[in-house]
């Protein structure tokens, strides 16, 4: 894996980034993040239906990052993978995208709200004010369904504002591989994944690979 | 009121979940506060689709407990079509609970909370994890791993899939429990139960050493309770009716109708979360400050109706006494629950009903609003819509499990860090990240799914700053 060559065009460019100098063996762990933006989690209860698989995965990969799995809170630097669920659908949402790019060499769209946007893009469908149904959600929730103050929260630097649209992520960040799937099943992540430990780009054909929903 | 929040408007967390801590002038703790800071807009966006529609789409709402969501708004669906069940569908919808809820207690038991009383609040963060846990003690991360796995596995065979299933429906189920099925899970309950058990072992022997004083301190105060049991006051997850009761043991309201929850319920905003703050409204926000889930549902229950369940019933109750005022026994409450649902799971698949071909009724719209509840794995779910002649929805309101503990995790937020920062903090004060640590677990004893009411879940990142009064940032502190 580490003689992958940037030439090969079935190697991935993320796969052989890390040396992992201090490593005894032959065959360095990747640095594995995962990141969750504006979804249900439901990808990663995925990733965690890898199941036994997971101490296969543990031998090859060092989780650096991971709302599940880890209690690192600040996105690591010299990330080779990162699994990214979720769309982009506030301030916070972007901020992370643009950083984990920064630091990642190979970024999945993970689910369908990372390829699509998916469901948290339906409030796209209310755009009346330029604001893509921001406006609209916020007052149903926290004016119309609550007895409060007839404000909705607001709060610069504590609460993030949401974004006037939903995205998907390749619209915010370039994206390396699209793994579809609401959510995708563990056999899926395991067939894009597994390869990408390898150096090799996974193959993604067929319903089995491909399917949304 | 002399204090200030600032926090960096650049969030560099993957967080959806903050802590603020408020210092006054004299560096001495003032408020403490938990922010949830993502929202989506379901209640919105829901509407003009049709009604069947809403299991899909709300199941989208939470990946942990998409069951849940798909089990309201079936149940929601049903009284819009005027419909009962047959036996048989009721009795597929409670196995397809239990398994949910077994999953997800086994997912914040072993995945989530364990790292903390296993690996040790003082470990190390990067290895104070899952894959921890699996190096430090391999078997027992495999057993938890497998017991989840059994659950997911349950959803699985029943609806086609583990996450998102549209298998529960307005009517009914869409099909009965399969022979392979049944088969799957008699083979696999009693490594369940080992594992069960296995927990159990390993969890009360701490909290009878070195977790005494987090069972003190976090989120141990008086509060309301709510949630589902059956009619003869048995534990019930999905058919019963609504009880609330006192911390004294005082039961306020039973066979309360969710029909009319709005006029129990009340759901304050806040400047700052996403998340509301409901209350029972007649005695209003401080004094209806109530909690739900595991621990609530073993509270309102009088017996839990099986042996072993309600053995560990018992000897919770022997701990705390009757009614548990902890936050901390949230977790020895999961694994209570665990115990009643491979119970429960074992009498239900031996019942040759599950069997039976008739799951699902079909029908025409009888009425323009329902409100469906279950009890998702994290408390009480209501789902109340509106439509029009065509089934279109008009109008929705999701009230969330775990939103109904907003009160109380605020409440335990404080009272962990009065206890970790008893006095004055100087400017510039490093906060040990024990502390952190610490602060967090009492929020993680309510396991919230903040993906539910807003987006988050599990063990959220934290960043916890120390403000004075006039705005000065004191001390801040990332977990990494």
């Amino acid at each position: 894996m580490t003689t992958a060559s940037a030439h090969d065009p079935t190697t991935v460019p993320g796969a052989t980034a890390v040396t992992g100098s201090t490593a005894p063996a032959a065959r360095p762990r990747l640095r594995l993040a995962t990141a969750w933006l504006a979804g249900c989690s439901g990808c990663h209860m995925s990733f965690l239906d890898l199941d036994e698989l997971l101490f296969v995965l543990a031998e090859r990969v060092e989780l650096v990052y991971s709302p599940v799995a880890s209690d690192i809170k600040t996105y690591p630097e010299a990330v080779d993978i990162c699994l990214v669920e979720g769309a982009v659908a506030n301030t916070a949402n972007l901020e992370l995208a643009l950083q984990l790019r920064a630091r990642t060499a190979l970024v999945i769209s993970f689910g369908d709200c990372a390829v699509t946007a998916n469901v948290p893009a339906l409030r796209n469908l209310l755009n009346r004010d330029g604001r893509g149904g921001a406006e609209a959600v916020l007052q149903r929730s926290y004016v119309d369904l609550a007895d409060g103050s007839g404000r909705h929260p607001h709060a610069p630097g504590l609460v993030p504002e949401l974004l006037d649209q939903v995205w998907p992520l390749h619209a915010v960040i370039p994206v390396d591989l699209y793994l579809p799937g609401c959510p995708p099943s563990a056999e899926r992540i395991a067939a894009t994944l597994l390869p990408l430990l390898d150096g090799q780009r996974p193959i993604q054909a067929g319903p089995a690979m491909l399917r949304f929903g | 009121m002399s204090r200030t929040v600032i926090i960096d408007p650049v969030t560099r967390i993957e967080g959806h979940a903050k802590i603020s801590l408020h210092l006054d002038d004299g560096g001495r703790l003032m408020d403490a506060r938990f922010h949830v800071v993502e929202y989506r807009g379901f209640e919105k966006f829901c509407e003009g689709h049709p009604f069947t529609e809403m299991a899909g789409i709300t199941a989208r709402i939470c990946g942990i407990c998409p069951v849940s969501h798909l089990l309201a708004a079936a149940k929601t669906g049903d009284k819009l079509l005027g419909i009962t069940i047959s036996p048989a569908a009721q009795k597929l919808r409670r196995l397809l609970n239990l398994a949910q809820i077994c999953q997800s207690h086994a997912l914040s038991f072993f995945h989530l909370s364990s790292p903390d009383f296993l690996l040790g609040w003082e470990c190390e963060p990067a290895r104070r994890n899952l894959f921890g846990l699996m190096a430090a003690d391999p078997d027992l991360a495999r057993a938890g791993i497998r017991l989840r796995q059994f659950g997911q596995q349950i959803l699985e065979l029943l609806g086609g899939r583990k996450i998102h299933s549209a298998w529960a429906v307005p009517g009914g189920v869409r099909s009965p429990l399969s022979d392979d099925a049944k088969a799957w899970i008699l083979e696999r309950l009693p490594e369940a139960r080992a594992t069960a058990r296995l927990a159990l072992e390993r969890f009360k022997p701490l909290l009878d050493g070195p977790l005494q004083r987090e069972q003190q301190v976090f989120g141990q105060f008086p509060s309301l309770f709510m949630g589902l049991v059956g009619p003869d006051g048995a534990w019930d997850c999905i058919d019963g009716q609504l009880r609330l009761i006192a911390s004294d043991g005082t039961v306020l309201a039973d066979h309360l109708e969710e029909d009319a929850y709005a006029s129990f319920l009340a759901e304050a905003v806040e400047d700052w979360s996403y998340l509301k703050f409901p209350d029972y409204k007649p005695l209003g926000p401080a004094a209806g400050m109530y909690r739900v889930g595991p621990l609530a549902r073993l509270n309102v229950c009088d017996r839990i109706g099986t042996p072993w369940a309600d053995a560990e019933l018992a000897d919770l109750r022997a701990r705390h006494g009757r009614v548990v005022t902890s936050s901390f026994a949230y977790h020895q409450a999961r694994l209570v629950e665990i115990v009643a649902c491979l119970e429960a799971i074992e009498q239900l698949v031996a019942d040759p009903q599950l069997q039976e071909r008739r799951v699902r009724v079909r029908g025409s719209l009888q009425c323009h609003s329902a409100v469906g509840v279950s009890e998702a794995p994290r408390g009480t779910l209501f789902h109340h819509y509106q439509v029009d002649d065509n089934g279109l929805i008009t109008r929705v309101n999701l009230i969330i499990a775990t939103g109904q503990n907003n009160l109380a995790m605020n409440r335990t937020v404080l009272q962990i860090a009065r206890e970790v920062i008893p006095g004055p903090v100087a400017a510039g004060a490093e906060i040990p990240e024990a502390l952190l640590n610490r602060v967090e677990a009492g929020i993680r004893c309510y396991d919230p799914c903040l993906s539910c009411s807003t987006h988050a879940a599990g063990q959220m990142p934290l960043r916890l700053q120390l403000v004075a009064a006039d705005g000065q940032l004191l001390a801040e502190r990332s977990r990494g």
